[in-house]
């Protein structure tokens, strides 16, 4: 991975990664989350760097922040959301500061491609008085990774580095360098510093403050001011940049690169310099309403969108509306297709713990994973999904208000149930929660790509090392009513499910298989459909698997189906439910 | 050079992802800037993928404005109607007539039909430029492996672009297993040169509606024992047991006529019956 030419083409989450390096990182933390997931898993190729999977994004902080007070150059990876989790280390670590630098990368998803909110990281930065830098390509990405160690040490904070999924995910032309190599400093014990007792505490929030001032200043070296056409100056950072650049190329542009805090005076004498002021900023009006705190008069969110990612087109429609540019030919419209949902995969181990809750009736909730798909038709089969670890204790809640008229079931996967699960389900023995909760282990974190986690058995190098027991753990913490299964097993898994919600008080079944797509792509012997026994009884079709389609056949008026023997998986789920046994394995030629 | 737009379309584990990677590389490799985007998450499960590439002696967005790339490749045609908006007016379409019927759209337990759009490029006429349409996965399953498609399609995609066929080479081979090198480039040169299909040669996927058919499900209360056999397997859910445990019909409207309560009954308890005047008469 790690490259020899000068320029290479790399992604945002790539070129952080190698900025990370360059600068001497020393250790890296982080839990998988889209779109951030890829920075640890490019940084890992690279050598001297101990980079290693958090069991949450609280731990990768507190991993990172001590790494940095032991005197190592320090990185922490999440999505938005994590930064939620690491909020209580993250708000207090702007307090003790650091000792060799602190870079905590957090990448927002605007538009939700792949979360469940679209929080704005730069209200984390005001709310934690901690510096953020926002890069606009991916050049920007590695530069700012580099600068944000300089900052760190440079004002002691740590420094809060925001992608979004449209910098993380996109490739551009990076050039190299070399790594600079930053010696451990050593940790040197300041308890007045690092001892948040509320004496010292009360110590440490004045040198914060301080610290914004200087920072404040120090914010104005890192704008960018170009283009002759005064008409309108615009304020703006990160991939918006690139869009204001795409739609206006001559006008005034002042790019920020660190968007909090805000260099409001360095602003106030650009906007002296042009006709009419506009911020362009993607989510929340942060810049905009800092501005107009400071009195500075400025147009922006009445223009473009609060809510979703910006594009070049909605970028034009904003200045279309100021008056600035012609407004675009109409939008073209796309053909009539067909809608394409995504599914869970062919073979997936999913399938049959929500199948079977579909069958057996029960309030469901959901949690954040692949099998969050379970959500869609045809399993539909999952009332709620919130955040990481929210199904048990939510299903706490739920059988406590006495308001839900089935049997409540909590479903979690393996990583999430290690990330945010544990409390809960010790908080659901502890007051007796009449749940069950379904673990749905596969070994894996599937949904951004297959990363390991303390359950796997072995770490983000490679390397093996002791796994969770996830069954030993629920006794451990009080289960009594603990079922493992094998969610291949259809009819196992639904007595399985059926006996612990028959179960009085908290009631734990552990489904057991190993994702298809990791760590390994599992592809056994597919199955096939014997199209003259097929009735079309649709029991296979309501698997959701997408290996299983309809065909141009009918009987008595319905489709029957046929099997991709491509996708199969040969997991047998669909055999094992086909009333006439129309569904038989591949026999290989010449057997 | 004012910026090249290209937007390439399909389906997750169609290559989608793979080729923009090979296209951004060989317009580095003749020295343009070069910026290319693509969405991860979701798209990996059976879903859309798109990805977007731009290069030119300048690029700032890295998303292509609607209605100016150069170039659109669909990996299977659905996907390319999807992505239609972005092509600029007189822009080259690329696509496979390969058609992937999506299973989350075989859903319709009434009517039984499937809202794929006909694969036909007529319907979208004057709004593109030249429109290639070629067999792609066949060429790809003719030279050995289906899943050099994407090459098939990088290779017609070429043919709308201004990169030589070394900085292609070197890019597929840059980025494609080592094993698959030779297949791959020589899946891109049939792609420069694989015939426009006439669409009318190609057959109908055979999922249109069909009639619809009213079922009633009648159940002889003096012989069922509520066993639960019956609401265990109907896989419309239109059978339950009620608190009391006693069989009730829950949803009649449901019923598909498949006859799995009635053939399963071990006591004969429950008959499906079309009724009177619906479309096949009464049983």
């Amino acid at each position: 991975m790690i490259e020899t030419r000068e320029r290479a083409l790399l992604s945002g989450n790539e070129a952080i990664a190698r900025g990370a390096w360059e600068a001497g990182v020393r250790v890296a933390s982080a839990y998988p989350g889209t779109p951030s997931t890829e920075t640890l898993q490019a940084l890992v190729t690279y050598e001297d760097v101990d980079t290693r999977w958090a069991t949450n994004e609280k731990v990768a902080v507190d991993v990172a922040l001590g790494a940095s007070l032991g005197g190592a150059r320090a990185l922490a990876v999440m999505k938005h959301v994590g930064l939620n989790v690491a909020a209580d280390t993250f708000m207090t670590a702007a307090y003790t500061g650091v000792g060799a630098g602190l870079v905590i990368m957090v990448a927002d998803d605007p538009g939700m491609h792949s979360s469940q909110n679209e929080q704005d990281t730069r209200l984390y930065a005001r709310m934690g008085l901690v510096p953020l830098l926002e890069p606009s390509d991916s050049q920007e990405a590695k530069d700012f990774t580099k600068l944000g160690f300089e900052v760190s040490e440079r004002f002691d904070t740590p420094v809060l580095l925001r992608s979004t999924t449209r910098i993380s995910h996109n490739r551009g032309i990076v050039v190299l360098e070399d790594r600079a190599e930053v010696p451990v400093g050593g940790f040197h014990p300041d308890p007045s510093k690092y001892v948040m007792l509320p004496a010292y505490a009360r110590g440490r929030h004045p040198v914060v403050l301080e610290r914004l001032t200087r920072l404040t200043t120090y914010a104005e070296e890192l704008v960018t001011e170009e283009g002759a056409d005064t008409r309108v100056g615009i304020v703006t950072a990160g991939v918006p940049y690139q869009y204001v650049k795409e739609v206006l190329p001559e006008a005034r542009i002042l790019k920020l690169g660190m968007t909090f805090p805000v260099p409001v005076e360095r602003i106030r004498s650009f906007a002296a310099g042009v006709e009419r002021l506009v911020v362009v900023e993607e989510l929340e009006p942060f810049l905009e309403e800092t501005l107009k705190a400071a009195g500075i008069h400025v147009e922006g969110k009445a223009y473009f969108p609060r809510t979703g990612e910006l594009s070049p087109d909605l970028v034009h429609d904003g200045f279309a509306a100021l008056g600035l540019v012609e407004p675009r030919s109409s939008a073209p419209t796309p053909p009539p297709t067909v809608v394409r949902p995504p599914l869970l995969c062919a073979g997936c181990p999913h399938t049959v713990p929500y199948w079977s809750l579909k069958r057996l009736g029960a309030v469901v909730t959901g949690d954040i994973g692949c099998y969050t798909l379970a959500a869609l038709e045809p399993l539909a089969t999952m009332d709620t999904c919130v955040s990481m670890g929210a199904s048990i204790g939510m299903a706490t809640g739920l059988a406590a208000s006495g308001g839900a008229d089935k049997p409540v079931v909590a479903t979690i996967g393996d990583s999430t149930f290690l990330h945010g699960g544990v409390p809960a389900l010790m908080d659901a023995v502890y007051n007796q929660a009449d749940i069950t909760v379904v673990i749905l282990d596969n070994g894996t974190v599937a949904m951004t790509g297959g990363q390991e986690h303390p359950g796997t058995g072995r770490t983000l190098s490679g390397e093996e090392t002791r796994a969770v027991d996830l069954p030993a753990l629920c006794r451990a913490i009080g289960v009594d009513d603990l079922h493992v299964v094998d969610p291949y097993d259809v009819s196992a898994t639904l007595r399985a499910i059926e006996q612990a919600m028959a179960h009085r008080g908290p009631s734990v079944v552990i489904t057991y298989r190993p994702c298809i797509e990791a760590p390994v792509r599992i592809k056994d012997r597919p199955f096939w459909v014997d199209a003259d026994a097929c009735t079309a009884c649709q029991l296979c079709m309501n698997l959701g698997c997408p290996a299983i389609l309809w065909t141009s056949e009918t009987f008595e008026g319905r489709r029957k189906v046929t099997i991709d023997t491509e996708m199969c998986t040969g997991c047998t789920l669909c055999a094992q439910l086909c009333p006439p046994r129309a569904i038989l394995p591949v026999q290989e030629v010449g057997s | 050079m004012s910026a090249r737009g290209v937007v390439l379309a399909g389906v997750g584990g169609q290559g989608v992802v793979l080729a923009s990677a090979v296209l951004a590389e060989a317009a580095l490799q003749s020295g343009f800037e070069v910026k290319q985007s693509e969405v991860h998450g979701m798209a990996q499960r059976g879903g859309a993928v798109v990805s977007h590439i731009r290069y030119g002696d300048t690029v700032a967005s890295p998303i292509v404005p609607l209605a100016t790339a150069d170039v659109l490749a669909g990996f299977e045609w659905a996907e390319a109607l999807r992505w239609l908006p972005y092509l600029a007016p007189g822009g080259a379409l690329v696509v496979d007539a390969r058609r992937i019927v999506p299973p989350g759209a075989c859903r319709d337990h009434r009517r039984w039909g499937v809202p794929y759009p006909p694969l036909d490029p007529t319907s979208i006429a004057g709004r593109t430029g030249a429109v290639v349409l070629i067999d792609a996965t066949g060429i790809a399953g003719t030279l050995g492996n289906v899943k050099a498609a994407n090459s098939v399609v990088m290779g017609a995609v070429s043919r709308f672009l201004d990169l030589s066929d070394a900085a292609w080479e070197k890019a597929i081979a840059r980025f494609v297993p080592p094993r698959t090198v030779d297949l791959n480039i020589e899946a891109f040169h049939a792609g420069q040169q694989a015939e426009t299909l006439d669409p009318a040669d190609i057959p109908e996927l055979g999922l249109d509606p069909l009639p619809e058919r009213h079922y009633h499900i009648d159940v002889n209360e003096a012989w069922c024992k509520d066993c639960g056999i019956c609401p265990s397997i109907c896989p419309e859910f239109c059978l339950a047991l009620d608190d009391a445990h006693r069989l009730v019909v829950v949803d009649e409207e449901a019923c598909t006529g498949c006859r799995l309560c009635e053939v399963l009954c071990p006591d004969f308890a429950i008959r499906i019956v079309t009724p009177v005047g619906a479309q096949g008469g009464a049983r």
